[in-house]
């Protein structure tokens, strides 16, 4: 499908611009990827984003739209066909706050499990568990947040089935149990396995590799 | 059949002042319950387990929570005099501003009454840097909106009557550094929705004065 003039500027570890390349995918818009380096970022994306300076950016005839949340909104309006939200405004309401946990709840803690280190860590990894069980509430037993196929919860969300295990093993630790989080354990499970998400994984050896490095920074600059 | 509304909310907070100033913009009626946030009520409690704070708009017995959503809900269910524009690059940006308002100003305006010296001095930098990108992108227009009031507009005015507090606070004026924010801010209380749903600067800031003493803060 036609999408002339769409350009994301993107970093191929970053899960925000995976968000954005799973709302494309869903509405089968064709799209210019543009990888940024974030050490020696663009003039561009400086231009296209200049109060945050941050990927992604999705520009549409010549005009730019940033934050992740924004964007995929942003192309579930401008283009009507596999709607990504709901069409009831009571459901969309859910599904943006269910959106807006993922990124206020969720990711701090996933975050301190990864940066942190002892008993700072284990309260971060206690908050993580606690947030996915409160999250596998707002599923309420569907396959996805969005039913049989995947919606903007899942979109915003659905990174964590990838990036959980990848975390897992660096730190060493596992967040996610079946026999606790049973629910959230299948949901990975459906989502790396829907066709789109599949085609789009950042490659897992070099994730890993990066994160690592990533980890080791955190962790010196807090000593 | 009526609808029932009700909004749970406690009466200085901007977010809750969102609430209503969407619902007054659209002239919806509603039952306004003001809660003790020291003894969250059980209906509270009840209608927002996650974070169990308020606002939490109750719709016919189904609640919705967090501000901007209910705004956005507001919006889509009572959807004369939209907040939204038709053209969904304008919509983005809206969305873009709202959320940089959630992100920053109660932030900012919160560290200026709750710090001193350097803390402070930060603090207001930091505010008076975000109201100014914010004048930046109201540039020529009479609101956000346009020439009504948009999604932005309602985001932001709530904190209009907590201004005279970070000011006294932080011993500054916000006229003087942004001025087209202030000229935005007289418009619009020129509308009832706006002038007779925000809280009195005054009582706001007494209500500054018990945080504090609570907070142990001089």
């Amino acid at each position: 499908m036609a999408g002339e003039g769409v350009k994301l500027f993107g970093m191929w570890a970053s899960p925000y611009v995976l968000r954005v390349i799973w709302a494309l995918k869903l509405k089968g818009i064709e799209y210019e990827y543009i990888e940024e380096d974030l050490s020696n970022k663009s003039p561009l994306l400086l231009q296209y984003n200049s109060v945050y300076k941050k990927v992604p950016v999705l520009v549409y005839g010549q005009k730019p739209v940033a934050e992740s949340l924004v964007i995929i909104e942003f192309i579930d309006e401008m283009w009507k066909h596999n709607p990504i939200l709901p069409e009831d405004p009571y459901e969309r309401a859910m599904a943006r706050f269910w959106a807006k946990f993922v990124e206020e709840k969720f990711i701090p803690a996933i975050f301190g499990t990864f940066s942190k280190l002892g008993e700072e860590q284990e309260k971060f990894m206690e908050e993580a568990k606690k947030n996915l069980r409160i999250l596998e509430e707002g599923l309420q037993g569907k396959k996805f947040f969005g039913g049989e196929t995947i919606g903007f919860v899942d979109v915003v969300g659905g990174w964590i089935a990838y990036w959980v295990p990848v975390i897992e093993e660096i730190i060493g630790i596992k967040i996610v149990e079946e026999e606790s989080l049973p629910l959230i354990n299948k949901w990975f499970k459906d989502i790396l396995d829907f066709n789109i998400v599949k085609e789009s994984l950042p490659p897992r050896d070099k994730l890993v590799a990066l994160q690592k490095v990533y980890r080791e920074m955190l962790l010196g600059s807090s000593a | 059949m009526a609808d029932e509304v009700i909004l749970l909310d406690f009466w200085p907070s901007p977010f809750g002042l969102r609430a209503r100033i969407a619902m007054a913009e659209k002239g919806v009626e509603y039952d306004y319950r003001d809660e003790n946030l020291r003894e969250k009520g059980p209906l509270l409690l009840k209608s927002n387990p996650v974070h169990k704070k308020i606002p939490v708009l109750i719709h016919n017995g189904k609640p919705v929570c967090e501000s901007l959503i209910i705004v956005q809900y507001i919006d889509e269910v009572w959807n004369d005099k939209p907040l939204f524009s038709k053209d969904p690059y304008e919509t983005a940006k809206a969305r873009f501003w709202a959320d940089f308002v959630d992100k920053k100003i109660y932030d900012c305006g919160t560290r200026i009454w709750k710090n001193k010296g350097e803390a402070q001095d930060q603090a207001k930098k930091e505010f008076i840097d975000c109201l100014k990108l914010l004048e930046g992108e109201l540039a020529e227009k009479s609101y956000f909106g346009g020439d009504t009031l948009g999604y932005v507009d309602v985001a932001l005015i709530p904190f209009a009557c907590w201004f005279y507090s970070y000011e006294t606070e932080g011993k500054f004026s916000i006229e003087e550094d942004c001025p087209k924010i202030m000229a935005w801010v007289k418009r619009c209380m020129e509308k009832e929705s706006v002038s007779k749903t925000l809280a009195e600067p005054q009582k706001v800031y007494e209500f500054v004065g018990v945080l504090k003493k609570m907070y142990g803060i001089e």
